[in-house]
């Protein structure tokens, strides 16, 4: 869920062609995309005096349509944290909070964004980030998001509205789970949004809202299955990760969005008419020789030496669960502007993380095949139990039913010290190397 | 003749293994890791040359109808006596070592001259005694052997001459890096060969001849594969360098063919290997956020226990009730080990808790990559561990019911062995070099 590139980092060698040293490759979507989110932290930044209005809130299940047809402007505090994350400032931060009596164990998301907060709430351009005026607590699949905000409660003193999201246990949405997420939609946002910004609920607005959100996710979808293609013209694990930026945080609905990923689009499908392999920071693999799906959040400290040890030996991701956090619209969902909230219920419900263990492994199962990979990885990061918590009965499960053999790694999502490089390289290696053998087969 | 060599660059020690044409073992050498990554290849690669040469000569023998027996005694004599002119070169090398490194000492008092003659002239006595029949060494690494003698005699030269201990010690610790580095300490095999026979006079027989026509074959090498840690930074190009995983399941595989699971706990890092009936790696998972429970967690507490690392399995198999120890965290143990020996515990019986320990956090490793299945296979450092064996029988039993555990008395070769395999392979496609992975 980035949206903006890693810090540069001196340029390696590699099995790719090579961006010139020390500066990151970057395509025209994604100088779209940053002016946009520089746009997006300067009105932030400019609403204490402009007046406008804030809301923090969650990725899984945001409802950014919702608040931007009140003419809020969100905050996402996961973001923010992520971003702390790869400009370098995370280490700092987790131990500010830790001196304040957060132990190791708790997720450093929060802690980054604790410590952030009692850094004076810098974000990620640079820029003071406006007090919030209401914490939105979108409880979908993430336990921590309740303990997070009650501590955010305690530092700003703001109201908090909580949506409550049913976890799809069962693996389906049922009229009773969709119909309970839309009373709290009508009885407590709704009017949480209209206290705060003095405006009443405009059900015509939103549809304009969500109009928009499912062209943009049409685009969307189309750039992620574009990696069924051999080879691949994306990544779609660290290179999605840009890509979902916009459509999972504050731009969803917006005019910006819709350009973004008609742009990005069109990027794509120039690609692929040109027979190309995805563009990394450090320049395009020329060579894919190996397609795999990740599964689990990346680390953000070492994002772009992650993504290098990747695509140093030519393996591109063809398809990842974790750019399916924000929405999992490869599987047909799109936000519909006819039935309004009911969307948004079912949005809320479909995330990613809101799903249980035989929905995520049937899923895994299907990108294997769908996007004809060789194997595929999980990323198990310490941080994050939504995640990690069955994560080995998932390898197990998704290798007997594919037939496709899993690697397995352990890391963190912003904690500098869990991400042990030279271990997991050897990791990575040993299992390309094996994926390898195993194609060789028993000639080998 | 041409060989394909394996080379298996360890946290603490680097193995080769030398295969001949048909793919068989014939010879295998071990040296310590060191900073130098390639000298310790250099000297792991010539003495598994040297062993292949005593094959070759073993070879000779049976070729001209000598008898097993004879043929094994033959040729452990001649090991035995080459290993004691190996030895006394090592010593010469180290000898002129010491005296340059004393030459640029600040610090130089007279006395120290004639301490060092003294100490080297001892240690060359012991030689012959030390490589007898049935002598027993205590390591088979020259810096082990020669350090553990030469700082008990430079001990007693500091008392009697009231000489600095400190520096005589130190002396040792700069010049033995290079003698270990020095392909010239550890020498030729026709040299010492030749210094062997006739040492034991047997100038004009069998094995003379055979050694002979043995000096003579050009060893030629048509493949090499190194793995391990220090495999980024292997002399060989990338195509020659596999990831240890692969190595030791193929190596477990050629060792004991029905293999299906191995475990392998190298000095800093255990591995969970599945391999098929192919001894192709199915999964696997490795200790990737901390290196609790390695074999480095032994050597730790061997240190902590002034004991040597080949006494701790024994004095914890000697335990009659284990004590419960639940911290595989190698600094907390050290504490927790201090602890208990407070409380009066015996040394036995915790030793035999820690091994326990680290077996446990090896049988969720186990786990992780998919459980135990028949045959399992134990390789790595600590598989020449009695206790660590006896605790991974007890709880494999006790988790997975009955089956077979292997455990070679070459194991600690295994990655190199599978690397050599793999060498092999190539070779015989002709495509060394070119591999495409």
């Amino acid at each position: 869920m980035s949206r903006v590139e890693p810090t540069p980092e001196p340029a390696p060698r590699g099995a790719h062609a090579a961006a010139a040293p020390g500066e990151a490759q970057k395509d025209s979507s994604q100088r779209r995309q940053k002016e946009m989110i520089a746009r997006h932290y300067d009105r932030l930044a400019a609403a204490p005096e402009t007046g406008e209005k804030s809301v923090y809130t969650f990725v899984p299940g945001n409802l950014t349509e919702l608040l931007r047809s009140f003419d809020l402007l969100p905050v996402l505090p996961e973001i923010n944290a992520l971003q702390s994350g790869m400009r370098g400032k995370s280490a700092d931060y987790i131990a500010l909070a830790e001196k304040q009596g957060h132990s190791e164990d708790v997720c450093t998301y929060v802690k980054s964004d604790i410590g952030m907060l009692e850094s004076g709430n810098v974000g990620p351009t640079g820029q003071r980030l406006p007090l919030p005026d209401l914490l939105l607590l979108s409880y979908t699949g993430c336990f921590t998001f309740l303990k997070w905000f009650e501590l955010l409660r305690e530092k700003y003193r703001c109201p908090v509205a909580m949506l409550h999201v049913p976890y799809q246990a069962e693996g389906k949405i049922t009229p009773a789970m969709r119909g309970y997420v839309v009373d709290q939609l009508r009885g407590e946002v709704i009017p949480a949004l209209e206290r705060i910004s003095g405006r009443r609920y405009d059900e015509d607005r939103l549809r304009e809202q969500l109009r928009r959100s499912a062209q943009a996710e049409d685009d969307l979808v189309w750039v992620l299955q574009s990696a069924r293609n051999v080879p691949s013209p994306i990544d779609a694990f660290f290179g999605a990760v840009y890509y979902v930026g916009p459509i999972f945080s504050a731009f969803r609905g917006t005019e910006d969005a819709v350009a973004y990923y008609r742009e990005l689009r069109a990027e794509v499908a120039e690609r692929l008419r040109a027979g190309k392999g995805p563009v990394t920071p450090d320049g395009e693999v020329e060579r894919e020789r190996y397609r795999v799906v990740v599964e689990g959040p990346p680390n953000w400290t070492s994002f772009r030496q992650f993504w290098k040890m990747f695509a140093d030996e030519g393996a591109v991701a063809v398809a990842s669960t974790y750019t399916k956090v924000g929405g999992v619209y490869d599987l047909g969902f799109r936000h519909d502007p006819e039935r309004p909230l009911e969307t948004l219920a079912d949005y809320c419900l479909g995330c990613y993380t809101n799903l249980g263990l035989p929905t995520r492994i049937e899923l895994l199962v299907r990108y294997l095949d769908e996007y004809r990979a060789d194997g595929f990885l999980i990323n198990s990061v310490k941080s994050c139990n939504s995640f990690s918590a069955g994560q080995l009965h998932i390898l197990r499960e998704v290798e007997k039913r594919s037939g496709k053999p899993g690697g397995f790694v352990e890391s963190d999502l912003v904690d500098p010290r869990y991400f042990s490089a030279a271990n997991i390289k050897n990791r990575l290696e040993s299992y390309f190397q094996m994926l390898e053998q195993k194609r060789l087969g028993a000639t080998a | 003749m041409r060989y394909t060599v394996g080379i298996d660059l360890g946290s603490t020690t680097t193995k080769a293994v030398v295969l001949g044409e048909d793919g068989h073992v014939l010879g295998r050498g071990i040296t310590n890791s060191r900073s130098n990554y390639d000298a310790a290849c250099q000297v792991a690669l010539g003495e598994a040359l040297i062993n292949t040469r005593f094959a070759l000569v073993a070879g000779e023998l049976a070729a001209g109808g000598v008898a097993e027996t004879e043929r094994a005694a033959l040729v452990g004599a001649l090991e035995r006596s080459f290993r004691a002119e190996q030895y006394r070169a090592q010593l010469a090398v180290l000898d002129r070592e010491l005296r340059r490194c004393l030459r640029r000492s600040l610090m130089r008092p007279p006395a120290l001259d004639a301490a060092l003659d003294r100490i080297l002239a001892a240690m060359a006595a012991e030689v012959t005694a030390l490589y007898a029949a049935g002598a027993r060494r205590k390591s088979d690494f020259f810096r082990d052997l020669a350090a553990s003698r030469y700082l008990e005699l430079a001990e007693g030269e500091a008392r009697a001459q009231g000489l600095p201990f400190d520096q005589l010690a130190s002396l040792f610790d700069k010049a033995i890096l290079d003698v270990e580095s020095s392909a010239e300490a550890a020498g030729r095999f026709a040299d010492h060969a030749r210094a062997a026979l006739a040492a034991s006079g047997t100038s004009e027989t069998p094995l003379a001849a055979a050694v002979a026509r043995v000096e003579s074959v050009e060893l030629e090498q048509a493949g090499s594969v190194g793995t391990g840690y220090g495999r980024a930074r292997l002399p060989f190009a990338e195509g020659q360098i596999r990831s240890e995983i692969l190595c030791h399941g193929l190596g477990a595989h050629a060792m004991f063919p029905s293999t299906r699971t191995v475990l392998d706990i190298g000095g800093q890092d255990t591995k969970a290997i599945q391999v098929d009936g192919d001894g192709i790696v199915t999964s696997f998972q490795m200790n990737d956020r901390c290196a609790a429970g390695c074999g480095r967690y032994l050597g730790y507490i061997a240190d902590e226990m002034s004991l040597g690392l080949h006494e701790l399995g024994p004095l914890a198999c000697a335990s009659s009730s284990p004590v419960r120890i639940n911290s595989t965290c190698t600094v907390f143990a050290g504490a927790e080990l201090r602890e208990r020996l407070s409380l009066g515990e015996r040394r036995e019986d915790i030793l035999a808790g820690l091994h326990r320990a680290i077996i446990l956090r090896a049988m969720s490793l186990l786990a992780r990559s998919g459980g135990v299945r028949n045959e399992l296979t134990f390789t790595g450092g600590v598989a020449r561990n009695p206790a660590a064996v006896a605790a991974l029988g007890r709880l494999v039993l006790e988790n997975y019911g009955e089956l077979v555990l292997n455990i070679s008395e070459d194991s600690i070769y295994t990655g190199a062995l599978g690397a050599a395999l793999f060498a092999h392979r190539d070779a015989v496609r002709g495509r060394a070099g070119s591999h495409a992975a």
